[in-house]
């Protein structure tokens, strides 16, 4: 029987290896081919300046996209992220036209710190009905966070009346300018949309691998009834995912406005669909437990520098569409490879 | 290891027609050799039990033979010619069923609808959905099992889906039918139901492998023995000639024994529940019914029951998952009725539950970060987890309950099922808890493996004065290590031994018929 047991392990294992390899780190392989592909097809494409500015493209639907993961590691989804990207924004714009009090006859100012605490307050409340509804009420997350999809973009609408805040520079007299810092500074010739996404990529992709609450998530979207029964509070896991993913999408919302100086009450509508997609790119499991922050960040930019290079080599926006599409499912197809096999 | 009788296809022949076999056959999953080149023969309308340690590759062989496992070499011969198979239900159109060790139902659809799952009685006017309910009928009959073909299997106990498991196998109608520890939630008496609808079948001349950790139970039924160990086959014989002796050296090299109660010096009180009731599910009637056990620091209780008779409802609502009516749960004369799951075990208060799959382990992640995931307090400094200090919780844990596995970052689907039962008792005990609930703990644990639990067990109650209460359906579990087995029947305590009691007497407190 022994002679059976040696047959050429060498040889197959290591070309299964590399396929593994390239199967494991098929959204980095699929962000160089992009940059190949269009630095080649462009000039322009293969620049630093325009890494930077496609970054800042990226830093909207990388910040969705992280909240977005916390969300699906714990096998759920927000759908509600776009709205409450756009509402922050109204909000925001709200607050630095001035809060008037007709009680005390005078018009508030506040100063952009508070404007900018408000706004992420704003975006933790929203996710927190998110969570109540899903975790204590039971409601399931696609209905629960459907119906905040709605609500949000409806208050959105109907607080500026359809119209859109213009000019959100503020005013020296006034004591709240600098509202478009967020959008439009630099450090060290880094937009500071690009710094903001990465400390909070560094800070959740360090909470994910280091802290108890990154292992109670992982545990309780891999199998929630054996985390309750290892005693993991799977239900104030679930509030907090979604909380976290409210706080994103208003962070979201406030770069995003400043980067435009206005703040329209329809921003970010379908936003949370790329962010979806951005998780699913980075090998994510819809069904839970399984991704990580460096995958959805890879790839959130890939989408985002697909897009802009595709509008960089000029192709037509509808196009746009179709690439972003077969690369999602692409990406799927590649995913139930990964996952499906190992149960084998 | 000493081949002691190679498989001779002669004289194989001699003891009835081969229908298949597998010739050779090796399984390798990455650096893992599951199976090492192994041959394997099945007779027709005969028995053939397959014996064998934890991860020896008793389900890889048996996956190999139902098609749902390619091999890495190898030959499988049907009727005498070679076959591969593409897929389970290529098996299945050839004839091949499997009973699977982990539960393969949909746990959404109902008994029918499992049963019949991917081979519903298609008619022109859609499915023939009465048809398929009168066999369900008639299968539940033949297995003597009050189940209504329309309940949920969600709704089930873990043993009635066991059943259900077995009846979609036999719903097949085929010629070699493959049990991978299809008893291993079933009580005496349902054993005994289930090795009648065998000998039926075997009369009909229908082919059967058998897997089982119950060695004496298997030896009722077997016709021919076949032990594997670490993926090769070390030993061969017809029933004529084995004995569960013959069985033990050759799965595990000597004799084994479950132990003996730990010498006494139990102390105060751990656990006590006091007129405890638990109402049904569907919310008539009670499934615990005003009960009293207590539990001394050190001590060890068995509780023997028929299924259904309410140790697990008993054993989750001492642990906090379902709520009790009425009563209350005592640790150290503290009523920790209130706490909430995370916070018994805090206080010292765990259980292993009886469904590994379902209630015990995370399938996405690695067999360490299930051993380490209620401990994680004790490797967390300030707001980050200590590698360092994780490593050592998973190695200790590894060693002391002593998984094979090929360390902690192996993934926790890859274990032998009775290695993934040790790694469930591992996360428990690693929370250095101070009365522990096991529901079934030696559930599809082999020989030696459930003699080290109940060793570990043993040691842990004598050196840290754990109180322990373990529940079985095998009355020889009962008479191992406990210092007192208390018999539950329809929700009540009907009985309490010492361990000098015999089988016989317990199994008649418990409602049970004894047949023998
Ligand atoms: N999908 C897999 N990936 C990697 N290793 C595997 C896989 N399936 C099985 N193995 C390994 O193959 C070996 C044999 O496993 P198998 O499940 O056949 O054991 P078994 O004899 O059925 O044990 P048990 O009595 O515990 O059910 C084990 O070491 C196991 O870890
Ligand atoms: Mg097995």
């Amino acid at each position: 029987m022994a002679d059976i047991t040696n047959s050429k392990p060498a040889g197959g294992g290591m070309g299964l290896n590399i396929g593994k390899i390239l199967l494991e780190g098929r959204a980095f392989f699929a962000l160089v081919a992009i940059i190949v592909v269009f630095s080649i097809l462009s000039p322009v494409y293969f620049s630093l300046g325009n890494f930077l500015i496609m970054s800042s493209h990226v830093a909207i639907f990388g910040l969705l996209a992280i909240g977005m993961l916390l969300v699906i590691l714990n096998g759920g989804i927000d759908l509600s992220v776009g709205s409450t990207l756009g509402l922050s924004g109204v909000v925001a714009g709200f607050l630095m036209q001035g809060v008037e009090i007709p009680a005390a006859g005078v018009v508030l100012y506040p100063p952009v710190w508070a404007v900018v605490v408000l706004t992420v307050l704003l975006g933790a409340f929203v996710g927190l009905i998110n969570g109540v509804l899903i975790a204590i009420f039971n409601v399931p997350a696609f209905v629960a966070t459907l119906g905040m999809l709605y609500v949000a973009r409806g208050v959105a609408l109907l607080m500026t009346n359809g119209l859109t805040y213009n000019n959100l520079g503020g005013d020296a007299a006034l004591g709240n300018t600098g509202f478009d810092w967020l959008g439009f500074n630099r450090i060290a010739g880094v937009p500071i949309g690009v710094i903001v996404l990465a400390l909070v990529a560094l800070a959740v992709g360090l909470v994910l691998a280091r802290s108890a609450f990154g292992r109670w998530l992982y545990a309780s979207g891999g199998n929630e009834r054996a985390a309750e029964l290892s005693g993991v509070p799977t239900r104030g896991v679930k509030i907090s995912v979604y909380v976290l993913s409210g706080i994103c999408a208003a962070i979201a919302g406030l770069v995003l406005s400043s980067q435009l100086t206005s703040a329209g009450p329809t921003a970010g509508t379908t936003y949370e669909l790329t962010a979806i997609a951005a998780v699913v790119i980075g090998g994510a499991a819809l069904t839970g437990g399984r991704g990580n922050v460096l995958g959805t960040m890879l790839g959130a930019f890939v989408i985002g520098f697909l897009s802009d290079g595709l509008v960089i080599i000029g192709v037509s926006a509808y196009w746009q569409t179709v690439f972003t599409g077969a690369v999602i499912v692409l990406a799927v197809l590649l995913n139930s490879l990964q996952y499906g096999r190992s149960g084998r | 290891m000493t081949v002691q009788q190679s498989i001779r296809p002669e004289a194989a022949q001699a003891t009835g027609e081969v229908v298949m076999s597998a010739r050779h056959v090796a399984k390798h999953y990455g650096a893992v050799k599951a199976l090492k080149g192994v041959n394997f023969d099945i007779h027709r309308g005969q028995v053939t039990t397959l014996f064998g340690e934890n991860g020896a590759g008793k389900s890889t062989l048996m996956k190999i033979l139902s098609g749902i496992v390619t091999p890495t070499s190898g030959q499988i011969l049907l009727d005498g010619e070679p076959v591969s198979f593409h897929g389970a239900n290529d098996a299945l159109a050839q004839g091949i069923s499997i009973i699977h060790q982990e539960l393969a139902l949909a746990p959404n659809l109902n008994v029918r609808d499992n049963i019949f799952m991917g081979r519903e009685i298609r008619t022109p006017r859609g499915v023939d959905f009465a048809e398929e309910e009168r066999v369900t009928r008639a299968l539940m009959e033949e297995l003597e099992e009050e189940i209504d073909p329309l309940t949920p299997v969600e709704e089930l106990r873990l043993g009635q889906q066991q059943i259900v498991e077995i009846a979609r196998a036999l719903q097949a109608r085929s010629r070699i039918l493959i049990m991978d520890e299809p008893t291993s939630a079933l009580s005496a008496s349902e054993v005994e139901v289930l090795f009648k609808v065998i000998n039926d079948l075997t009369a009909k001349g229908v082919s059967i492998v058998y897997i089982s950790h119950h060695l004496e139970e298997a030896l009722e039924v077997t016709d021919h023995a076949v032990v594997l160990r670490d993926g090769e086959m070390t030993a061969y014989a017809p029933r004529a000639e084995i004995d569960l002796e013959w069985i033990v050296r050759n799965m595990v090299g000597e004799g084994f024994d479950l132990g003996s109660p730990p010498a006494s010096r139990t102390g105060e009180p751990a656990l006590i529940i006091e007129d405890l009731c638990v109402p049904d599910p569907s919310g008539h009637g009670l499934v615990v019914d005003h009960m009293n056990l207590s539990v001394r620091c050190g001590e060890i209780v068995c509780i023997y029951g028929l299924m259904g008779a309410g140790r697990t409802e008993m054993m989750e609502c001492a642990a906090g998952r379902i709520r009790a009516r009425e009563g209350a749960v005592k640790l150290h004369g503290c009523d920790v009725s209130h706490l909430s799951i995370a916070e018994r075990i805090d206080a010292g208060l765990v259980l292993v539950p009886e469904d590994r799959q379902r209630d015990g382990l995370v399938q996405t992640m690695t067999v360490g970060q299930n051993l380490s995931l209620s401990s994680i307090a004790a490797f967390t400094r300030g707001l980050f987890t200590s590698r360092k200090a994780e490593r050592k919780v998973v190695e200790d844990s590894i060693r002391e309950v002593t998984v094979k596995t090929d360390g902690g970052g192996a993934m926790i689907g890859s274990l032998s099922g009775g290695n993934q039962q040790k790694v469930v008792i591992g996360k428990m005990l690693a929370t250095r808890p101070e009365v522990i609930l096991l529901d079934e703990p030696s559930r599809g644990i082999d020989v030696g493996a459930k003699a080290e639990v109940f060793k570990l067990l043993a040691r842990t109650a004598e050196e840290r004065g754990l109180a322990v209460l373990y529940s079985t359906s095998e009355v020889g579990e009962c008479l191992s290590i406990a210092h007192r087995i208390v018999v539950m029947n329809r929700g009540r305590i009907s009985a309490e031994f010492d361990h000098t009691a015999t089988k016989e007497q317990i199994m008649a407190a418990s409602g049970e018929a004894v047949h023998h």
